[in-house]
């Protein structure tokens, strides 16, 4: 067992855990921390994987921008030190069900599926060539998804402004 | 025993089907969303794993993931929009208690 072993395994571990609690506990804000704990335990996977750009964009985005928007949202909306109200027992009985249905199904058909690997030459995922093959405009170039992402995200930028701009009525 | 595809594959399926069972029981609106997140992450880690694995020539799951990101926090920063203004407007964000579009 190398060292790289032992670290992927404290990184899956550290992933499920948090994940699992931050969708089983009852404080609200904890269940952010554990979000936030079960990020970072991916983007520490996407390093051991040597996919730096995307690890570090993960942490940029998730970790700095969506845990923070998501702990200031529940700072707006939750009374301080409120639990969240107790699940229906039946129903929680059923989601572990069909959710243990569904993880047995899918890790079947994982175990039986053979995958074909390429035998092409390594591209390595560097800053300068994810660089040149996002801005492209030749075969295989992702400009045209980027223009379009960018047009979305000015989108959801005015979206976001009207929907919580108050009405006028409101205010006068 | 040598981390693999497999392994990386068995830890999206956890957080997928993790992701799953907290949109099925939460029932406040910030917590089904940060279950979505989840999902959302656990198909980006399939995406990554595939492109290492499988198909090193090419960086096309890279993209999808760099994409998938962005649309994720698009959709994070709108749904959020609209649950505070949920929460001015109900003074509650359960989701039992928004019923108005319901019928």
């Amino acid at each position: 067992m190398t060292g790289a072993t032992i670290i992927f395994y404290l990184l899956a571990a550290l992933t499920i855990v948090s994940g699992l609690l931050a969708v089983t506990t009852r404080m609200i804000f904890r269940a952010a921390i554990y979000l936030l704990f079960c990020l970072i335990g991916i983007a520490g996977i996407y390093f051991w994987l040597q996919y730096q750009f995307i690890a570090a964009v993960q942490i940029v985005v998730y970790v700095g921008g969506i845990v923070v928007l998501i702990i200031f949202s529940i700072f707006l909306t939750q009374q301080a030190g409120e639990k969240l109200p107790k699940q229906n027992l039946g129903r929680q009985l059923f989601s572990v069900l069909a959710v243990f249905c569904g993880l047995a199904l899918a890790l079947v058909q994982l175990a039986q599926y053979e995958f074909v690997i390429t035998d092409g030459k390594p591209v390595e995922p560097t800053v300068a060539n994810i660089g040149k093959q996002m801005l492209g405009v030749d075969n295989g170039g992702y400009a045209l998804p980027f223009e379009i992402v960018s047009i979305l995200l000015l989108a959801a930028l005015v979206g976001c402004i009207v929907i919580a701009l108050k009405s006028n009525t409101e205010t006068a | 025993m040598q981390p693999g595809l497999y392994h990386i594959l068995f830890i999206s399926t956890a957080l997928f089907f993790i992701g799953v069972y907290g949109f099925f029981t939460r029932r406040n609106l910030v917590t089904m969303l940060m279950s979505v997140e989840l999902i959302l992450n656990s198909v980006n880690l399939n995406f990554i794993a595939f492109n290492k694995y499988l198909w090193f020539d090419k960086m096309d799951g890279l993209f999808f993931t760099i994409f998938i990101i962005a649309i994720a926090a698009a959709e994070a920063a709108v749904a959020i929009a609209i649950i505070i203004n949920l929460y001015r407007s109900h003074n509650s964000i359960d989701v039992e208690q928004t019923e108005e579009l319901r019928y």
